[in-house]
């Protein structure tokens, strides 16, 4: 039996009619980690037409976190996207081009002043007025400034939105800051990760159109939901760890193993990250450590791009391994040497006494015939 | 009359050498019941899997620095034994096919060792919950209080430029509000401010709460299941006269190194020397040792001089 094609606002949209939607969505809610009853909200608003405004805005980067966005490999998600939010300007997908796309920007700015959401993708340049990257005519900082001023809220998605990522790295020809840095006094959500996880993306922008509210924030703005744990915590090569069973070179028998990668330099242990529990673009194990290479760090400003990949990093909070001490501790016995040791320095004391004593006494008497 | 003499031989004997084993169990000192409102911790062996949450947690709970124990890079937290750096240690008890993990922490004694030996009272038994606890501002780090311990217990910062002694607390820098007796019959903190050990176990190994109900527990295990733990008896109950963390082992307790201890309390015997030389026949010892010293002193000097008159002449 063929589907019937009908209309937005009535009973289906492109062909999917309205049970499959609403299943759709409940199941994108799902995998977002929101409730079923909110899959059920958006399609309504969907169907509605009151799909809420979202501004992409691209600065300098390499378009890997949109690149990974679209391929979020849940069904249908994609086109999800389009249908729940409104993607009014996104420099990479938008169909406009010049004049026109500009126009659609400030367009969208104007009538939804205060509704929209921004989304910051790469670094903004600031060394000399910000004019190493230029948007028609204009400079980053300029654009990010005028359409964060109007934003309902700002996500920067991405290391180099969120703090500079690889275009700060030394030396920063460029100037290279993070949303966060450039737009002082604004809440910018963070999401970094080279490319960002786009789940982590799409829980807290789908969080914000839905209830309005942004998730728990940690102290770098991140949501705690994806960045409250460090990898170390969550690896499902720690039980390796836990045991002594480290991989010593890329390719040994540790290696082949599976075994913990800490020794090749895994930043685990300093990094906040849900990579172990959301995989990327959902393809199990498609993470560093899945694939044998250690965590690299890319969620941390004080890690990629500021320390050798390979180098290991000292581990904050360190647990205990899985072996267990004795009963009664092991003393500390006394080696010969030691002993030998102590035995001359303290004969070396007494002599020294004895021969002090004597001269003491000598002294004395040396002393007494004169006195007399 | 005989309690004069014996006494005044307790002080000679004292003064002379510490040979004075036989002296405390002449005396008939009352045990030190538990305080009104003691809390306690009771540890099951049989419960534990040894997971160490409870070593995570009091690290944490207690801010210590970790240890990085016998292994050369600070990776892991992998004390041997209780240190300066850790308040509470769960240790694997192995032979052939019998094992036990143990808890070891502060037992918080009902008649502590450690604060008889401590000089400035630096170590305290609290009044109401009985948790001996330490006040770092007295401390002159003399570690009487490590060496008295009987279960080697108080440990000290020796890494540190101003140490302190370091032993289990039963957390009670967390407590804020009062204890309330719960629907589980303990009675306990809020969530957050008991022992951090017993709120994290998994197992429910170890419960805190007061002593008595920990103790009526215990006893409630032991007639359920009766061969089940070792002499059917809670360590802790009488021990070394009674200690506010009490045991249930499967195992023989010396196995898991608690060591048998008797019924009376270890500092007896130097209550006992004390009062014998300060108390009982006040001022009579330091007053006969004096003499003694200005005896001599006097005799040493008359010789002195009779030697350089000698000289002189």
């Amino acid at each position: 039996m063929e589907k019937p094609v009908l209309e937005r606002g009535t009973e289906s949209i492109r062909g999917v009619d309205r049970r499959e939607f609403i299943g759709l969505c409940t199941a994108a809610a799902a995998a977002v980690g929101l409730p079923a009853s909110v899959g059920v909200r958006w399609a309504e608003a969907a169907a509605a037409g009151l799909k809420p405004s979202v501004v992409w805005l691209h600065f300098q980067e390499c378009t890997g976190c949109t690149e990974s966005l679209l391929r979020t490999s849940h069904p249908a998600l994609a086109e999800l996207i389009l249908d729940l939010v409104s993607l009014d300007y996104h420099e990479t997908l938008f169909a406009a081009a010049g004049h026109q796309a500009e126009e659609n920007l400030r367009k969208t700015i104007t009538d939804n002043a205060g509704k929209f959401v921004c989304v910051v993708e790469g670094a903004i340049p600031t060394k000399d007025n910000g004019i190493y990257c230029m948007i028609g005519g204009r400079t980053a900082l300029d654009i990010v400034t005028e359409v964060a001023e109007k934003a309902a809220a700002i996500i920067a998605i991405g290391s180099c939105a969120s703090w500079g990522g690889i275009p700060s790295a030394d030396p920063n020809p460029t100037g290279a800051k993070g949303a966060p840095q450039v737009l002082p006094g604004k809440t910018v959500v963070t999401i970094p990760g080279c490319p960002a996880n786009p789940y982590n993306f799409l829980g807290t922008v789908l969080q914000f159109v839905t209830y309005g509210t942004l998730p728990a924030l940690d102290e770098k703005a991140r949501p705690k939901f994806a960045y409250g744990r460090i990898i170390h915590e969550d690896c499902p090569r720690r039980p390796h760890f836990d045991a002594g069973r480290f991989a010593e070179r890329f390719g040994d028998e540790g290696h082949r193993n599976g075994y913990c990668l800490y020794k090749l330099g895994c930043k685990g242990p300093t990094t906040h990250a849900n990579c172990s529990l959301l995989h990327f673009g959902e393809v199990p194990g498609a993470w560093p450590i899945g694939i044998g290479h250690p965590c690299v760090g890319c969620t941390e400003q004080s890690v990629l791009w500021r320390m050798p990949i390979h180098a290991t990093v000292e581990i904050d909070r360190p647990t205990p391994p899985d072996t267990y001490p004795p009963i009664h501790a092991p003393q500390g016995g006394v080696s010969a040497v030691a002993a030998g040791v102590a035995g001359v320095v303290g004969g070396a004391l007494l002599g020294g006494a004895w021969m002090a004593a004597k001269k003491l006494g000598d002294g004395d008497e040396a002393k007494s015939p004169g006195r007399e | 009359m005989a309690v004069h003499r014996r006494a005044v031989l307790k002080t000679l004997a004292a003064s002379g050498v510490a040979a004075l084993a036989g002296a405390g169990k002449a005396s008939a000192r009352a045990l030190r019941p538990a305080p009104p409102g003691a809390m306690g911790m009771l540890y099951d062996t049989t419960l534990c899997i040894g997971c160490k949450s409870c070593v995570v947690a009091c690290k944490r709970a207690n801010d210590r620095e970790p240890d990085p124990g016998p292994f050369a890079e600070r990776i892991y937290d992998a004390p041997l034994d209780l240190n300066g750096r850790t308040k509470n240690i769960i240790k694997l008890y192995r032979n052939g096919d019998e094992f036990s993990y143990v808890k070891q922490q502060c037992m918080h004694c009902l008649d502590p060792a450690c604060a008889a030996a401590c000089m400035l009272h630096s170590l305290q038994k609290d009044p109401v919950t009985g948790v001996v606890s330490y006040n770092p501002a007295y401390c002159v780090g003399c570690r009487y209080c490590q060496m008295s311990c009987p279960f080697n217990v108080a440990k000290f910062e020796f890494d540190k430029a101003a140490p302190k002694v370091v032993k289990c607390e039963l957390c009670r820098h967390r407590v804020k509000d009062e204890p309330a007796k719960g629907a589980d019959g303990f009675t306990r903190y809020p969530p957050g401010q008991g022992p951090a050990c017993c709120e994290v176990c998994p197992r429910g190994a170890v419960i805190y709460g007061r002593r008595d109900e920990l103790l009526a527990e215990a006893k409630r295990r032991i007639a359920a299941s009766p061969g089940k733990y070792f002499q059917d008896r809670v360590y802790g109950e009488f021990d070394a006269g009674g200690t506010q963390v009490l045991y249930l082992s499967h195992v023989p307790f010396e196995a898991i190194g608690l060591p048998s201890l008797g019924q009376r309390p270890i500092p007896e015997v130097a209550y006992d020397v004390q009062e014998g030389i300060y108390y009982k026949v006040p001022f009579v010892a330091p007053v006969g040792l004096y003499a003694v010293l200005a005896f001599i002193a006097y005799r040493n000097r008359r010789a002195g001089s009779g030697e350089t008159g000698g000289g002189d002449a």
